[in-house]
């Protein structure tokens, strides 16, 4: 029924686009530090008898979560929602909602 | 998890002598199990209950659990999910079997996973908010109105989806055999364990709906952490040495000729360079794919609103730790000479995670463990069915046989379908060989990627050519189906893993990544043509708007009558 809608909501919501590539290259760092495999493929420096290749991709574990929250927080801010509404009120029916 | 890449252990572990320990039956563990198993039987009927809805009478209602999880219920229903009992068989038992490029992929995978479906799952979520989409294939019919499409997205979606419910049961089995029950004595005595089990499942699932996986993914994820980080404390304690014994007992035994083929190593303690290709493409391809699967999506439409997904992205990697720690368990078990051996007294590494936990714990907690592991099996294959009956319901039945179903009709069809769906995989696993399972797993691990570019790029844009997307998808399912098809292992002569030696690069890479990357060129190609010809690229039923829409937002006007059906509405 796209004759109904609001021509405006046809377009991307505007946001600050500096804050969306910060949260990109946050979101990048983990998935390029761990395909780049020969970066941390070895068994020193170990840490309490673990190999490195072990406990480095653990450590990825914490540092992607603290990455990904952080871009969490970031495109939240980037782009505040713009709410869309029942088209024409012609139901009259959004005030009771 | 996609635990596809996991078909590649050989379930025989030649290193492995058989010997008679671990058969019988261990009865007070077997309590236990059996308890925790009612005590979730008793949940999942009582799921219909919990953030009761008016009328389950919907996909809405009874396939999304009316759309209104919030933070927590998504993380332990996501986790629920996607980490299963078969992964949590297999990963370790492919540690145990061949070390770390089969097994400890899984760690870089479920990391890159979440910052991946971070950057397009809230976009799905708002679009099918706005249209009411239930599977990823009603997604491809709105932006296209492409038949073909949409069909090749849903039917990619079941073919993979019904494996996975099968190698759930494996899971349970593998609990049950390691337990004593389940013996090869006679047909009935055997399996019938197994056919309650999931009898059960079926029918809380036809009543409670997704409400059912919901509630129980509360008891099983606690189990699951429970179990897994006192036995990532307790064990290394009981084996002398500590963690330098297991790291060496690993290292020693990976560095052995393999016994299959004594010219090469019997696995990796860590990847050699010729295997990091295959590392780091395993890990990638898995992780694109995990989110195609109809079962994840399902779980993500269900959250409340449009930042459910990207607020569980940051924290579902603590299940990632855990998984992470599981794997090492299959080193602990080469450490502390577990013998994986069935009931039939042949060597099985998929035992080796139980036979560990029963060697170790005293009998109530190994019980407490194979509970953890029988019940992690239901979440998921209660999700998967659903999942597979939803999109059955939406994107067969509705989109070509009955256009104008009602809400309730699909419902019906739906949870009968749910039915259906169980039993074929019960079938399939009680009559046909486990590796049949097993291949068709690994196969569906490489077609369910190829439905990436028509669901994700077209999230974007509309730049491609559905047909090109078609042809594309139809050139991935080939190469991938024929490459995988190739590969010999000791166990079996075709679908013998999921590594083949990529075009171009010339290294061992995973199959699935090379035929996406072949998709991917093959639509650009196509697009270009068509474009330039400007061939129709069908009606676009979605407007800019909608793929950032959160709740509150109205549904669009055809769908408006769900809005006023959803008991509570949206959260705002």
């Amino acid at each position: 029924m796209s004759n109904d809608r609001e021509v405006d909501h046809d377009t991307i919501p505007p946001a600050n686009k500096g804050l969306l590539a910060a949260a990109g290259v946050l979101l990048a760092i983990p998935i390029i530090a761990l395909m780049w495999v020969s970066s941390y493929a070895k068994v020193e420096p170990k840490l309490g008898g673990w190999p490195f290749f072990i406990w480095y991709q653990f450590l990825w574990v914490f540092l992607c979560s603290a990455m990904t929250y952080t871009a969490y927080r970031l495109v939240l801010k980037a782009r505040p929602h713009r709410p869309m509404h029942r088209e024409a009120d012609r139901d009259g029916d959004e005030v009771a909602r | 998890m996609n635990t596809a890449a996991l078909a590649a252990i050989p379930t025989a572990t030649p290193a492995a002598t058989p010997a008679a320990t671990g058969t019988g039956v261990n009865g007070v563990a077997l309590t236990v199990l059996i308890v925790l198993f009612l005590v979730v039987t008793g949940l999942g009927f009582w799921a219909t209950r919990w953030r009761r809805a008016d009328s389950m009478e919907s996909l809405d209602e009874w396939g999304l659990g009316g759309r209104r999880f919030g933070t927590w219920v998504t993380w332990f229903l996501l986790g629920g999910d996607l980490y299963t009992a078969y992964t949590f068989v297999a990963v370790p038992a492919a540690m145990f079997a061949t070390g770390a490029v089969a097994g400890f992929f899984a760690v870089p995978y479920t990391i890159v996973l979440y910052p991946i479906i971070f950057i397009f799952m809230s976009r799905l979520w708002s679009v099918s908010h706005r249209h009411g989409y239930v599977t990823p294939a009603d997604f491809v019919k709105g932006r296209y109105n492409s038949k073909l499409l949409t069909l090749a997205v849903s039917v990619t979606g079941i073919l993979a989806t019904m494996p996975y419910i099968a190698l759930q049961l494996v899971g349970i089995q593998a609990v049950l055999e390691v337990a004593g029950v389940g013996g090869s004595q006679n047909i009935i005595a055997k399996d019938a364990p197994l056919f309650i089990a999931f009898a059960l499942l079926a029918a809380y699932t036809y009543s409670s709906g997704l409400r059912a996986p919901a509630v129980i993914a509360f008891v099983k994820d606690t189990l699951i952490y429970l179990v897994i980080i006192v036995a990532i404390i307790y064990l290394p304690g009981k084996i002398a040495g500590g963690w330098d014994a297991i790291f060496g007992a690993a290292e020693a035994k990976m560095a052995k000729p393999s016994l299959a083929d004594p010219s090469k190593p019997t696995g990796a303690f860590i990847p050699g360079a010729a295997q990091h290709w295959a590392y780091a493409t395993l890990a990638l391809g898995s992780a694109l794919a995990l989110f195609m699967y109809p079962h994840s999506i399902t779980a993500t439409l269900s959250s409340q609103n449009r930042n459910t997904i990207r607020r569980n992205a940051s924290i579902l990697p603590a299940y990632s730790f855990v998984l992470g720690l599981l794997a090492l368990l299959g080193w602990v078990a080469i450490a502390a000479g577990t013998k994986p051996i069935g009931l039939d007294g042949k060597p099985n590494a998929q035992l080796v995670i139980p036979q560990l936990f029963e060697d170790m714990f005293p009998s109530w907690f190994a019980g407490v463990a194979f509970a953890a592991v029988a019940i992690g099996a239901l979440v998921p294959a209660a999700i998967m069915s659903i999942a597979a009956a939803n999109t059955f319901t939406r994107n067969i039945y509705r989109d070509l046989i009955k256009p104008n179903a009602s809400h309730a009709e699909e419902a019906k069809v739906s949870k009968l379908v749910s039915l259906l769906v169980k039993a074929f995989a019960l079938i399939f696993v009680l009559t046909l060989d486990k590796q049949n399972a097993i291949n068709f797993q690994l196969l569906g691990g490489i077609w369910i990627l190829q439905t990436f570019p028509s669901i994700v790029f077209s999230l974007y844009t509309r730049w491609f050519h559905r047909r090109a997307l078609f042809v594309g998808w139809l050139v991935g399912m080939i190469y991938g189906t024929y490459a995988a098809y190739n590969v010999a292992s000791p166990a079996t002569k075709h679908f013998g893993g999921s590594l083949a030696n990529m075009p171009v690069i010339g290294k061992l890479g995973y199959i699935a990544m090379s035929a996406f990357v072949i998709n991917i060129l093959v639509a650009v190609i196509i697009t270009v043509i068509l474009n330039a010809l400007k061939v129709s690229n069908g009606r676009d039923d979605t407007i800019k708007g909608d793929y950032f829409a959160d709740a509150g937002d109205p549904r669009v006007e055809k769908h408006r009558d769900m809005d006023d059906q959803l008991t509570a509405g949206p959260v705002t």
